[in-house]
């Protein structure tokens, strides 16, 4: 897949909520219809979209964090949200 | 056998409705007032249904605004953490009702739309609507909520589906459903004069397909063919007791809302049961769980586990037996009586609007 670029400012779509569910332990997306339950990384990475971030931006602040290269797996993990509209 | 958390539970909180669309959803058999669950009744399912899993809610009907309580239930619902969609035909949705919903935390409002055409659309309610219908949307608007448009399709409005988008974008909706009609309950009794014929099927397919290019980021929208039309059947909320719960307007739990129908299956009521024993031990939920249950060609067929066989209730609905294939699948010898049901398409017929048992038909 190929990812989004570093420029770009991902932003949730407007009908869509990051929640957790203390049912399942697990983060979770929730927008109408829908729903889908995160696993760790991809709750970070969403948690630090805030429609001001560009790609980059969120891809240093946690490669800083688990201290490895994740700008591929960000730009291509958004890349799939934005294809199902979840991200705009 | 071990069953999966429900996702979803679409709260029918009554059956009764300003409109009379002879499509609707809701059974032949519709459940007066005085049967209705109280109040507390419904926050007791809510709070069941979160324990139990339960992350998205549909607080529909009928028309859910006909509910005094519906404020409270949804404060209720907020409450727990459910998101919920109001499933509202527009009517009673006044500024002050519209407004106490989104204090009380309500999210998502979905109006229905008849047809893009005022004339017609309030010829499919039965009733004078698109005024009301309009003034709903504007609050919705206003008053920030995310905002879905519902337009059931049918003979008498798939030709109009161009005009149908360009309504739901011109009216600021983010998501707009056209979904196409099923045949179950009003609408298979209507269903010779709402089946559309093939080559309206086609076309308003490819003009669906290159709207939702077009309105790509500005308007979702959700196209659900006729299942009569495809090769396979569709693929029931991803299989039986798997996802979705319904309580009906008395109580009744199942497994979808067309379930009732099934006179072979009997189905608890949350007033006798707990959520969690009816999803997990009510012989009517465990009935079509996993593939034991099927008979060929499903048995056998690789597609068993991408569309579990079809619907159960259109199985039961057209050839007697819930544990048949669906007869939308072309791999069935029953796939015929779909067949006649599309040959009907183009009758002369005038539709039944649906009304409760006792009041007259409308003109």
């Amino acid at each position: 897949m190929v990812g989004l670029s570093v420029d770009t400012i991902p932003k949730l779509w407007r009908l869509a909520r990051l929640d957790y569910d203390p049912v399942r332990q697990r983060p979770i997306l929730l927008y109408p219809e829908g729903a889908v339950l995160l696993n760790e990384t991809g709750a970070a990475v969403l948690e630090l979209v805030d429609g001001k971030r560009t790609v980059g931006e969120i891809a240093a602040i946690l490669g800083e964090r688990y201290q490895t290269d994740v700008s591929t797996d960000v730009a291509e993990y958004l890349a799939g949200l934005a294809d199902r509209e979840l991200i705009q | 056998m071990t069953s999966d958390r429900p996702t979803t539970l679409l709260a029918e909180l009554t059956h009764r409705c300003p409109l009379h669309c002879p499509y609707c959803s809701n059974p032949l058999e519709l459940i007066r007032a005085e049967a209705e669950l109280t109040t507390d009744e419904w926050k007791r399912v809510f709070s069941q249904a979160r324990e139990l899993g339960v992350l998205q809610l549909g607080l529909s009907g009928g028309e859910p605004l006909v509910r005094k309580d519906l404020e409270e239930l949804a404060a209720h619902a907020h409450s727990l953490g459910l998101y919920q969609t109001l499933v509202t035909s527009g009517l009673g949705l006044t500024r002050k009702r519209a407004e106490a919903l989104k204090d009380a935390g309500l999210e998502h409002v979905q109006i229905s739309i008849q047809d893009s055409d005022t004339e017609s659309a309030e010829r499919i309610a039965g009733v004078s609507s698109v005024k009301q219908k309009r003034a709903a949307v504007a609050l919705v608007q206003e008053l920030g909520f995310a905002f879905s448009i519902n337009v059931v399709l049918h003979r008498a409005n798939l030709d109009r589906i161009g005009e149908i988008i360009e309504l739901a974008g011109s009216m600021g909706a983010d998501r707009l459903e056209l979904a196409n009609t099923q045949y179950y309950g009003w609408g298979l009794k209507n269903r010779a004069t709402l089946m559309p014929t093939r080559e309206q099927v086609q076309r308003a397919k490819e003009i669906a397909e290159a709207a939702i290019e077009r309105y790509r980021k500005k308007m979702q929208i959700i196209f659900v063919l006729p299942d009569y039309y495809e090769q396979y059947p569709k693929a029931c909320y991803g299989g039986w007791g798997k996802t979705y719960i319904v309580v009906a307007p008395n109580g009744q739990a199942l497994p979808c809302h067309a379930a009732s129908m099934i006179a072979t299956l009997s189905f608890p009521t949350v007033r006798d049961h707990s959520l969690e024993w009816i999803w997990q031990e009510s012989p009517g939920f465990q009935a079509f769980r996993g593939d034991s249950w099927m008979k060929e060609p499903c048995r056998s067929c690789p597609r068993k586990t991408v569309d579990f066989g079809g619907c159960r209730c259109q199985a039961f609905a057209l050839t007697g037996d819930a544990a048949n294939t669906d007869p939308v699948c072309t791999l069935t010898p029953l796939r015929h009586i779909v067949d006649e049901g599309i040959a009907e398409a183009g009758a002369p017929a005038e539709w039944e609007y649906r009304v409760l048992a006792g009041e007259p038909q409308r003109a």
